[in-house]
């Protein structure tokens, strides 16, 4: 009783009190480092994830810089959500937001493609023509899908006989679901994999395949459904102690598996699915076929000479320091995201760790310092392996696990607040990324 | 998670719910803190009675917050698979029961006005 007049005594400042704390709360994780003043004429290729990021951190930092971004794609896709679209568990509009929702004023957009690049002169040329000279160059231009690569594929068939692509966009996730959704109302035989070129999320061909396991179990028709996945190398994941998990839980759920197994070419008509194996070509009948086809930097960039000289010549990733992100032979350029040449992290995850990296290097360089921050080759990978749990693995560039929360959240164990952050979590913390809060 | 700073979970928050909604969600939580720190102050004291009927209501709001949990994000109690995810769960059901405690409370409070 005492103790609650005492509070009556100090209402007003105790009311005070929680006011300056809210306030406190709402701005004082935001504060900014001081903005730097420059006249630098900074590019970014790419409105994507790393684009967009980085573009909305530069503009917050930068006074007096002129930043020009150039994408020709209007919409702008948040592909970790393209398995959740291909499961059934989300629509395609999920994933589906404007490109100019995200970018920043005074950030100008050039929406059109960049058909040349020229690093000597420091020029990009659109396809509409507009010529773009840089002080300096981020490239974040994504990857290209390269679906020519499988012989006798379509993007037309998606959804149609058994065929599923739910890495060509969001519409396709979803005409990729409806293909799931019969298979497993009526069983047959499932074929998964991957390809053999490096490729973003190495964890999503195994996801959707625990997916279809765990819907055709729900729907009864296990009995009747073989599912296969096809893995290109010998190995299931490219951090070994990832691959043992993930083998272990195939084998436990009558997951197949073939190692060594590429896919090259499908006859959409016959069902039938062609691999390159080590001692020939192998077909295989499917009554649902997963394509992720073989994945390369865009034309435009694989025309330069930004690419490493002995490694990935098929692919074209270009030439960065792993660590700095910063290009060997063109100093003035950075990259970020799937682009980059460096043996980890092709995944959004990434990409929000490239983001202080670049920052910090390039501010630096404008400011005539260098700048200290390094990218290890952090990757996050929430693998789910059914309906309601997944397992937080998180790496780096020596394979070792690297958990935000560790003792607390075991990364090879499949857990439900594994599943909450995939599905409650990512997307939120992937569009505080877009504008640079993240 | 590099950088977890308060600003980086006010940004995810914003982003999970809307800017307008999650604002409005801590308006609406901060007006029933104020309003039952309010009752507490007026009152001079707990009522014991209103208090047994918050109490009673607790379990109501502990289903509800984890029944809404599970919805959204097409999941079942089947699908706990560690210690940590039993403690999110009573952590969801701790929080759905207290804050519809509080609200009871004040609820009767402001309605019924002062009582033993």
């Amino acid at each position: 009783m005492s103790a609650l007049t005492g509070l009556a005594a100090t209402r007003r400042g105790f009311l005070g009190l929680a006011a300056g704390s809210a306030a406190l709360a709402a701005t004082g994780g935001r504060a900014q480092a001081q903005r730097v003043r420059t006249s630098a004429r900074i590019a970014i290729l790419g409105a994507g994830a790393g684009g967009t990021a980085i573009a909305n951190r530069l503009a917050n930092r930068l006074e007096g810089a002129t930043i020009t971004i150039i994408d020709g794609r209007q919409q702008h896709w948040y592909q970790p959500g393209f398995t959740l679209i291909a499961a059934g568990l989300k629509s395609a509009s999920y994933s589906v937001s404007q490109t100019a929702d995200w970018l920043p004023e005074g950030v100008e957009w050039i929406p059109e493609y960049a058909a040349a690049l020229d690093p000597v002169s420091s020029r990009i040329t659109t396809t509409g023509g507009r010529v773009v000279d840089y002080d300096y160059l981020i490239v974040a231009t994504g990857l290209s899908l390269d679906w020519d690569a499988i012989e006798g594929f379509s993007l037309d068939m998606v959804g149609q006989n058994g065929l599923s692509a739910h890495y060509a966009g969001p519409e396709y996730a979803e005409l990729s679901w409806r293909a799931l959704d019969r298979f497993t109302d009526t069983g047959g035989v499932g074929l998964f994999g991957r390809p053999a070129t490096e490729m973003k999320c190495a964890g999503a061909p195994l996801k959707i395949t625990f997916l279809a396991e765990d819907i055709a179990n729900r729907k009864g028709t296990r009995a009747s459904t073989q599912i296969i996945y096809n893995a290109h190398a010998q190995s299931l994941f490219g951090v070994p102690i990832v691959h043992h998990r993930v083998r272990q839980l195939f084998d436990e759920r009558g997951i197949e598996k073939r190692y060594d197994h590429v896919l090259k070419a499908v006859d959409m008509q016959r069902r039938v699915a062609t691999y390159a194996t080590p001692t020939g070509d192998v077909q295989t009948e499917y009554d649902f076929l997963n394509v992720i086809p073989p994945q390369r930097a865009p034309q435009v960039i694989r025309d330069t000479d930004l690419g490493w000289a002995d490694r990935w010549q098929d692919q074209g990733w270009i030439e960065v320091d792993r660590e700095t992100l910063r290009h060997i032979r063109y100093p003035n350029i950075f990259g970020i995201g799937d682009i980059n040449g460096v043996p980890k992290g092709k995944t959004a995850a990434s990409v929000k760790w490239h983001q202080p990296v670049v920052e910090d290097h390039l501010v630096s360089e404008i400011q005539g310092r260098e700048g200290t921050e390094r990218f290890n080759g952090y990757t996050s990978c929430p693998m789910i392996t059914r309906i309601g749990r997944a397992m937080l693995i998180e790496f780096d560039y020596n394979d070792n696990l690297t958990p935000s929360f560790p003792g607390i959240i075991a990364p090879l164990e499949e857990l439900w607040i594994s599943w909450l952050m995939k599905e409650v979590a990512l997307k939120p913390t992937y569009n505080a990324m877009l504008r640079g809060l993240a | 998670m590099k950088d977890l700073t308060l600003g980086t979970l006010i940004a995810v928050w914003e982003e999970m719910f809307g800017r307008g909604i999650f604002w409005a969600m801590v308006a609406v939580a901060a007006v029933i803190t104020a309003l039952y720190l309010y009752v507490l102050i007026r009152d001079r004291q707990m009522s014991m009675r209103k208090f047994l009927l918050a109490q009673l209501s607790m379990p109501v709001g502990a289903v509800a917050a984890v029944g809404f949990v599970l919805a959204v994000t097409s999941s079942h109690l089947s699908d706990m698979g560690g210690p940590i995810d039993v403690i999110m769960l009573m952590g969801i059901a701790a929080a759905g029961a207290m804050g519809f405690a509080i609200l009871v409370y004040v609820a009767q409070s402001l309605v019924r006005g002062k009582q033993d």
